[in-house]
């Protein structure tokens, strides 16, 4: 939301926004997809209906003409902002000048997507399925507030609705040149008796979409270059008072706080409250809160990370690796044994990954006011939302969901850190502790890092399985790690057509806190995978891409990207001397193959990355220039986890801290371009926030490969490690 | 507590706080600026860049007693009159921020650059602009906003 200090709409509750509203709302659909229209001319209705059902409200027409569109979905910088109320005014036929966005309320009956289970709703944007999940909800909606205005014009002219076509902003009756504009038909607007609900016709066919697929700005960056954009953290609300918290440095270790009293003489602090885990202060100020905090004296038991040491456990790891204990199958096609027993060739490697933190730039932080009677409560908080919209809250205070309204800011990135809410549940206890005073809850970016959550540590063994005929017939790849699907995702290869493959996962568990993190497995995976098949294509004297051609030829949109980037890196002209390139390949939702070039500084051990080239099919692509900044940005942070990034443990405890000792990848270290080429399609649209920065680790190590003839096989690829490498 | 006289953005505020309080709380808790933005506390990140007397500083590790001299500084907030300096409009143009947190330290930090120098190399920009960490990795597009409103600045020149 902008700064402006008007009222966000989910501040209001349903009924009030509606007499509040100047204008008209369309109010669309029941469990969020069938029609139910309401208008506000008719309140009695409205109000039963209101009771009767669950209400979605997409659309407010003004009688300007301007309309006001939902989005439900979190703003991390991914561009939902634009693209959802994009595909809902497409259907419209909506002038998209004329439209303004703002947040939906987090109601998920209301404003859900589909989940991950059949049948269920769901406001969660994670996994990079925004637009995969709502384009149909959106396209719905839309086409549904687009035949009310033409059901009103039909009754307002008297004329069958069959005969009524739509322009921008416009119903218009053919027959007798009649045309009247969105908002001119506001005080006529009427309500069918029902709606079509557009499941499988009646929406535009894709060649005559106006806005979908073309150059339309995001709606919040104007926002984001003047610094009016509302983070939660830059909240500040009347009597709001501010808590902190100090964590232990192993996760889970319980505190027991010494000074309690002279804590409380500090000035400015108002109360010591504890947690399981943590010690929270609130004060007066901020900086009377960070005061009081380092001056706590607190003793902290034990924890179970304790005695844990991360670089020292892929030893324990590559025994797991070879227990005859069969893991968890994650994925079965043909016979792996048979295809081992029977290779005339066989390649096995080991890869590792360190952990690696979030680094999201705002520090996680909330601002919460519970009621004085502890009977209702509002939050504001950056969050990529959950199974549970309000994140929590009711059952913390004992109160009903509806008593909780979250007012959803931008998110100062997510990365999936956002997607957890231990910290909005810490502002939820300060609130209830402090109510009716407002809390905001700030983290310091040494909490961020020191009580974070990380990408887990993995080692991964490959074997590929060659026959004698030069055909990879078996690949299979064992994933040890902490975390179920957190190391696991992505380790399938459905679009390499490799007759036999097998992937397992053995479990291991440290008790240190674990979380998603931007691809989840497919950075570590993707990585093993790509490197593992130019082992295989160097040791069988095949080109990388051709390999890759061979084993895609039963997917021709995987294929596609594939012949793609070797036509835009310029795959057959070698690079000049002392460069190299390498390819990687990518499903996540979207297909991907990416190429980059690469040179090494023999002294020091650092990996210079020129450029990047990338083919995308990603189906219909809504916003092309905010995929490609999807593709940059994947990059970027892939290239920054990959030759940087490195959170240790020792005795459980996490040695980094802050940005000094958690390097992250900085200007002097991009690429000279990264060019992405999207390929046509007109397919169901497919994420694309993940898809990039799986890529970055196998092209890297397989250019490095072509290079040098040495293998990178432990993320990150710093230069310590680049240096041992090729002086092995 | 202590009475300071901050000169921001050409305005006289007058703020009561402890003495040795950070700047950057002192903006942004105590005076509503909060486009100038906190990333990490010791100066690492530069979400937090302002001028001071016209060169970049982080906010974060500046104390107020410090700047409560007369000097002058500038945030987001005072960059131009209507959020079109030539950078903010290059930053629309290349649709450069993503989530946005650190975008206002980058154009301050930017802005400095083309005041000392209008017309900045690649290699100029990134060295300038090293300190200003961008997680979401909108670098690519920042160097080409800061190329962009260097020739539209010096064609106008």
């Amino acid at each position: 939301m902008k700064n402006t200090g008007t009222t966000p709409m989910a501040n209001v509750s349903r009924r009030n926004f509606l007499k509040s509203s100047g204008g008209v709302a369309l109010f669309i659909g029941a469990g969020g997809l069938l029609p139910n229209l309401i208008s506000c001319n008719d309140s009695k209705s409205l109000q039963a209906n209101l009771k009767k059902h669950d209400l979605t409200a997409w659309v407010r027409l003004s009688e300007d003409g301007e309309l006001i569109i939902y989005n439900p979905a979190a703003e991390m910088g991914q561009g939902s902002m634009t693209s959802l109320p994009l595909v809902f005014a497409e259907e419209m036929d909506a002038d998209w000048n004329k439209v303004k966005v703002e947040f939906s309320p987090q109601e998920t009956d209301i404003y859900g997507s589909p989940g991950f289970q059949p049948g269920t709703k769901l406001m969660f944007t994670v996994g990079s399925r925004t637009t995969n999940s709502y384009y149909s909800v959106m396209r719905r909606a839309g086409a549904q507030a687009r035949y009310v205005l033409m059901y009103s014009a039909a009754q307002h002219w008297q004329v069958p609705l069959e005969k009524l076509s739509t322009g921008p902003h416009e119903v218009i009756h053919e027959a007798s040149g009649q045309r009247i504009a969105f908002g001119e038909l506001a005080p006529y607007l009427t309500m069918p008796e029902s709606l079509p609900d557009f499941e499988t016709d009646g929406l535009k066919d894709p060649k005559d979409f106006r806005l979908i697929g073309t150059e339309i700005p995001r709606t919040e960056i104007p926002a984001k270059v003047d610094g009016s954009a509302l983070f939660a953290i830059d909240l500040r609300l009347p009597d709001m008072v501010y808590g902190v918290l100090e964590r232990g440095k192993l996760h889970g270790a319980k505190p027991t706080l010494i000074n309690e009293a002279d804590i409380l003489a500090l000035e400015g602090v108002l109360k010591v409250v504890p947690y399981d885990y943590a010690i929270g202060v609130v004060a007066t100020t901020l900086e009377a809160a960070l005061s009081a905090k380092k001056a706590l004296n607190i003793t902290w038991s034990d924890a179970p990370p304790k005695g844990f040491n991360s670089q020292e456990i892929y030893t324990t790891y590559e025994q797991l690796a070879s227990a005859s204990k069969q893991g968890k199958t994650v994925n079965a096609i043909g016979d792996i044994q048979a295809a081992q027993r029977q290779a005339a060739k066989t390649y096995t490697a080991d890869f590792k990954n360190d952990y690696v933190y979030h680094a999201q730039m705002e520090p996680l932080n909330a601002v919460i006011q519970v009621a004085k009677d502890g009977q209702h409560a509002d939050i504001w908080v950056g969050s990529q939302q959950g199974f549970d919209t309000k994140l929590g809250i009711p059952d913390l205070l004992g109160i009903p969901p509806e008593a909780v309204t979250v007012h959803l800011q931008y998110l100062g990135g997510g990365f999936g850190r956002r997607s957890m809410s231990d910290f909005v549940l810490e502002c939820g206890v300060l609130a209830q502790a402090m109510a009716p005073k407002p809390v905001k809850l700030v983290w310091t970016r040494e909490d961020d890092v020191t009580y974070g959550t990380f990408r887990p540590l993995t080692l991964q063994r490959l074997q590929a399985s060659v026959d004698a005929q030069g055909k990879l017939t078996g690949f299979s790849h064992c994933v040890v790690g902490d975390g179920g699907h957190l190391v696991a995702s992505g380790a399938r290869n459905d679009h390499y057509n490799i007759p036999n493959q097998w992937v397992e996962w053995q479990e291991a568990s440290h008790g240190v806190r674990l979380k998603h993190w931007r691809a989840v497995g497919h950075g570590p995976n993707k990585f093993a995978i790509e490197a593992m098949l130019d082992d295989v294509a160097v040791g069988q004297g095949t080109d990388p891409i051709e390999l890759r051609r061979q084993l895609m030829a039963d997917s021709p949109r995987a294929l596609a990207t594939l012949e793609k980037v070797a036509e835009i890196s310029d795959w057959s002209t070698p690079s000049p001397e002392g460069r190299a390139k390498g390819v990687a390949f990518v499903e996540h939702g979207s297909l991907g193959t990416g190429v980059c070039e690469i040179s090494v500084d023999r002294t020091t051990g650092q990996i210079n990355v020129h450029r990047w080239w990338i083919a995308l099919d990603a189906g219909v692509v809504v916003q092309p220039d905010n995929v490609k900044a999807q593709m940059e940005g994947g990059i970027l942070m892939g290239m920054s986890s990959v030759l940087k990034e490195q959170i240790t443990l020792v005795d459980g405890a996490v040695q980094q801290s802050n940005y000094h000792d958690y390097q992250l990848l900085r200007m002097q270290d991009v690429p000279d371009s990264i060019e992405t080429v999207i390929l046509p399609s007109v397919e169901h649209p497919e994420g694309v926030g993940e898809t990039a920065t799986p890529m970055v680790a196998g092209a890297i190590a397989n250019a490095f490969l072509k290079l040098t003839g040495k293998h990178l096989r432990h993320l990150p690829f710093t230069p310590e490690r680049v240096l041992e490498v090729l002086n092995s | 507590m202590a009475q300071y006289t901050l000169n921001i953005n050409n305005q006289d505020h007058e703020v009561d706080v402890a003495e040795g309080t950070s700047l950057l709380w002192v903006l942004r808790e105590h005076l509503g600026l909060t486009g100038t933005k906190y990333g990490c506390g010791i100066a690492q990140c530069g979400s937090c860049t302002i001028h001071l007397d016209g060169a970049p500083v982080r906010a974060c590790v500046l104390q107020v007693d410090h700047v409560a001299n007369g000097q002058k500084m500038k945030t987001i907030e005072g960059l131009s009159e209507s959020g079109n300096h030539p950078l903010q409009q290059a930053w629309i143009e290349t649709q450069a921020p993503q989530c946005g947190y650190c975008q206002s330290g980058q154009l301050m930090q930017a802005a400095a650059l083309l005041e000392q120098n209008p017309s900045p190399s690649r290699g100029e920009i990134k060295s300038y602009m090293n300190g200003i960490l961008c997680r979401c990795g909108t670098y690519m597009r920042i160097i080409e906003a800061i190329e962009l409103a260097s020739e539209t600045t010096t064609q106008n020149a």
